[in-house]
């Protein structure tokens, strides 16, 4: 009974293999909760990210993958990526540069949310809620590189993902900003109670993910 | 609907020049109903080559497709070779770029002032240095060796090839290979040229047989800098073309297959060249001589690539001092007073080319640029990397001569009843239009990070939407350049507008060309303005509207991408 809630809630990777040109990158089985983090863990080259592009929906088409992605119960392979509801940051911030960060974060969030006014509200909310208020019509330029990420965040969670993907995302921080960003970010996820898979070859994101681990170093 | 955009790109590209093909050669060899032609026949070709003076044209047309193409290259490999990385450098770059979106027939006009025995280098040493108080008698330019015709193509193409080589070098890694070299103690040209040049030159081979086809066909700029009795065979051809005695359109017909015959010769000998110079290459590469005392050839280089700068510079201020000239005696270097008489006179015949160059330009480059954006984001949904044959299509319009086409694609337009229509023409542009859009945008298109797709998509965003607010808005500076350098192009056309169009849309290209045999500087000057302000407004546009519309936003100013 525990084993049929937990395959119909949360993120089911189940026996997905990606190879390159006939040689298999990685193999891998996994059950990520709702508020859960799992860590893949992994040397560059191992294939980490190209497993979040195949769960995420933009696989390049050199590569070839096997097996099923479920998402609360659903096979989400088929769907294209823009209708997956799964949520990805990345190393870079990756804020478009010819938006302000409110214009950044409208684009970002759900479009079942409407109306002009009802929008730019929940958008000033979220930003409050990062602690950058009166950000709204700034250049994403003039940012510091934290508050780039914690804008990067939030405009994922506004888009209201039912999962989260996190490419190494503190890997391009200032180690003073790492252990604050990490836990901070962690915070953020873990409450909105969605699966979040992390990958990273940082040994201190996994300790502190604190769930299910997947080291494809020591795999093959 | 996306997937139709190739198609529908190479249907616009190679289906004038097919069917043009076609029908040039059914004339050539007789058939052509309309005209009394119903057998199949060599006629036509046995009068071709009775025709006196047709080994010269050959001659003429080979020699300035393969000389003006060397002397470039040569140029562009010793300029690379001397001075990549270093400040002269940065400035001659600076100082070419603009003088690429020049028509051609601007610059030669600019180079027949500055070279005429009336010009301004003989009246710069006239009369204390030279001792001539009237223009020597040289028949510069036209001379009948086609001396000048060469000069002129050859300063012209040498801003194309350094430009397209300078986008080739990120693609070698040109500099750490260079600087392997100079470490193994090699000379810092002889460093290029083992090193980098010979997997560099395989980038920017298509160009430069773009470039020696163009030279080999060319007819604007040989009107106006080429010889005149023989002309080369383009010129020729056009004559015949244009003449009221419509039997010799046949024989046109048969030149025309001729000249596709004499650009294939050029061509072919040109890689004959590259065997031979392959093969001195590996010869000398293993001797181990290292070629260290070069600083005679790199001052060598930078004297002659700013001499062939100044003469393009010269030449326009040329163009400009004429347009303003009063009276203005040989030999002093500028007139006795400046008038706007000449202006004046002529902006009211200016209007009607004016709006036509302009309305054809815009219309071209806009149709050219949607059809190369659909292609483009298509390339990037489908996720395959367009390869060398796509390549190698989009530079077929630049290597098959003009005239072989046009003629037969006149002659098919006039049958379809589109002779003189506007879609006619503009479809005889975009012809040349749409490979140019094409190349212009390809590179930054490619280069776009595919993560902004990624992360947009994870925010629930559809590929319109993205491609939309996201990708055009990012990439409006090259898109807005790409359409510049579409709408310069199109200003540019001589061939297909005056076969194409007929006298009906006379643009600033066609008036000015025609003005050249008259002589009137004053009116060609201001012609010439005219053809360059036009590429000229479209660049600054093109650099302008991007920065307002990105004004508050520091990440998208240009140095920064």
């Amino acid at each position: 009974m525990q084993k049929e809630s937990l395959s119909a809630c949360g993120l089911f990777l189940d026996r997905i293999t990606v190879s390159l040109a006939e040689k298999q990158l990685l193999s891998v089985s996994l059950t990520i909760n709702p508020g859960e983090i799992a860590t893949v863990m992994g040397p560059s080259g191992s294939g980490k990210s190209t497993l979040l592009a195949y769960i995420g929906g933009f696989l390049a088409p050199e590569f070839t993958a096997t097996g099923q992605v479920l998402l609360d119960g659903e096979d989400i392979c088929t769907r294209p990526a823009h209708e997956r509801k799964i949520g990805i940051l990345f190393q870079d911030p990756l804020l478009f540069p010819h938006l302000s960060v409110g214009q950044n974060l409208l684009f970002g969030l759900d479009k079942d949310i409407k109306g002009k006014q009802m929008r730019k509200e929940r958008v000033c909310d979220a930003l409050q809620d990062i602690n950058l208020g009166d950000f709204f019509d700034r250049d994403p330029a003039t940012l510091s590189g934290g508050q780039k990420a914690r804008v990067a965040l939030a405009r994922i969670l506004l888009s209201q993902p039912k999962a989260l993907l996190l490419d190494e995302p503190f890997s391009k921080l200032d180690a003073s900003l790492r252990a604050q960003m990490r836990q901070w970010v962690f915070d953020k996820a873990k409450a909105q109670g969605i699966p979040i898979l992390l990958v990273t070859h940082d040994q201190d994101d996994a300790k502190t993910a604190n769930g299910p681990l997947i080291d494809l170093g020591q795999q093959s | 609907m996306l997937h139709f955009a190739p198609i529908l790109a190479i249907a616009l590209m190679l289906g004038p020049i097919l069917f043009g093909l076609a029908g040039s050669l059914a004339p050539a060899f007789g058939y052509l109903p309309a005209l009394g032609g119903q057998d199949v026949t060599l006629e036509h070709f046995s009068r071709l080559v009775q025709i006196p003076g047709l080994t010269q044209s050959i001659w003429l047309s080979l020699s300035s497709g393969l000389i003006t193409t060397l002397l470039s290259l040569i140029l562009v490999v010793m300029l690379i070779s001397a001075w990549s990385g270093t400040r002269f450098f940065a400035m001659v770059q600076v100082l070419i770029s603009p003088l690429l979106s020049i028509p051609h027939a601007a610059t030669a006009f600019g180079l027949a002032f500055l070279l005429a025995p009336s010009g301004w280098l003989v009246r710069f040493v006239s009369p204390h240095l030279s001792g001539w108080t009237r223009p020597p008698d040289w028949l510069f330019p036209n001379d009948p060796q086609g001396l000048a015709l060469i000069a002129g193509l050859a300063t012209k193409e040498l801003p194309f090839l350094l430009l397209v080589t300078l986008a080739a070098l990120p693609q070698v890694d040109a500099l750490r290979n260079a600087r392997v070299a100079q470490t193994l103690g090699y000379g810092p040209m002889a460093s290029w040229i083992f090193a980098v040049w010979p997997r560099l030159y395989r980038q920017i081979r298509l160009p430069i047989f773009a470039v020696i086809a163009y030279a080999s066909s060319v007819v604007d700029v040989a009107l106006i800098l080429g010889p005149t009795n023989p002309p080369t065979l383009a010129v020729q051809l056009v004559r015949w073309m244009s003449d009221p005695d419509l039997q010799l359109r046949f024989l046109a017909s048969a030149g025309a297959m001729l000249q596709l015959c004499v650009t294939l010769c050029a061509l072919g000998l040109w890689w004959l060249g590259e065997k031979l110079v392959a093969f001195v290459f590996i010869l000398s590469v293993g001797s181990g001589r290292r070629f260290k005392k070069d600083i005679l050839w790199r001052w060598i280089s930078a004297g002659l690539v700013l001499a062939v700068i100044l003469s393009l510079l010269l030449g326009l201020i040329g163009l400009l001092v004429w347009s303003f000239a009063g009276f203005w005696r040989f030999p002093e270097s500028l007139p006795q007073a400046f008038t706007l008489k000449s202006w004046i006179k002529q902006i009211p015949m200016l209007a009607d080319p004016l709006l036509n160059s302009i309305g054809i330009g815009v219309l071209a480059a806009l149709i050219a640029l949607v059809i190369t954006t659909l292609c483009l984001e298509q390339e990037t949904r489908a996720g395959h990397k367009a390869g060398r044959g796509a390549l190698t299509l989009l530079y077929i319009p630049l290597i098959i001569p003009q005239v072989a086409f046009l003629f037969g694609l006149q002659l098919l337009f006039l049958l379809l009843g589109w002779e003189h229509s506007a879609f006619g023409l503009l479809l005889a542009h975009l012809v040349f239009v749409l490979p140019y859009v094409f190349l212009s945008l390809g590179d930054p298109w490619r280069h776009f990070d595919p993560r902004y797709g990624q992360v947009a998509a994870s925010l629930g965003g559809t590929p319109w939407a993205f491609f939309f607010h996201i990708r055009l808005p990012l990439l409006l500076r090259p898109i807005m350049t790409a359409a510049a350098v579409g709408f310069a192009v199109s200003i540019g056309q001589y061939l297909a507008t005056i076969l194409i169009g007929g006298g009906r849309w006379e643009t600033i290209t066609t008036e000015a060309v025609a003005l050249s045999s008259g002589g009137n500087r004053r009116i060609i000057g201001i012609y010439a303005i005219m053809q360059m302000l036009l590429p000229f407004l479209g660049f600054a546009l093109a650099m302008a509207l991007p920065a307002f519309l990105h004004r508050h936003r520091r990440d998208m100013r240009p140095n920064t991408h």
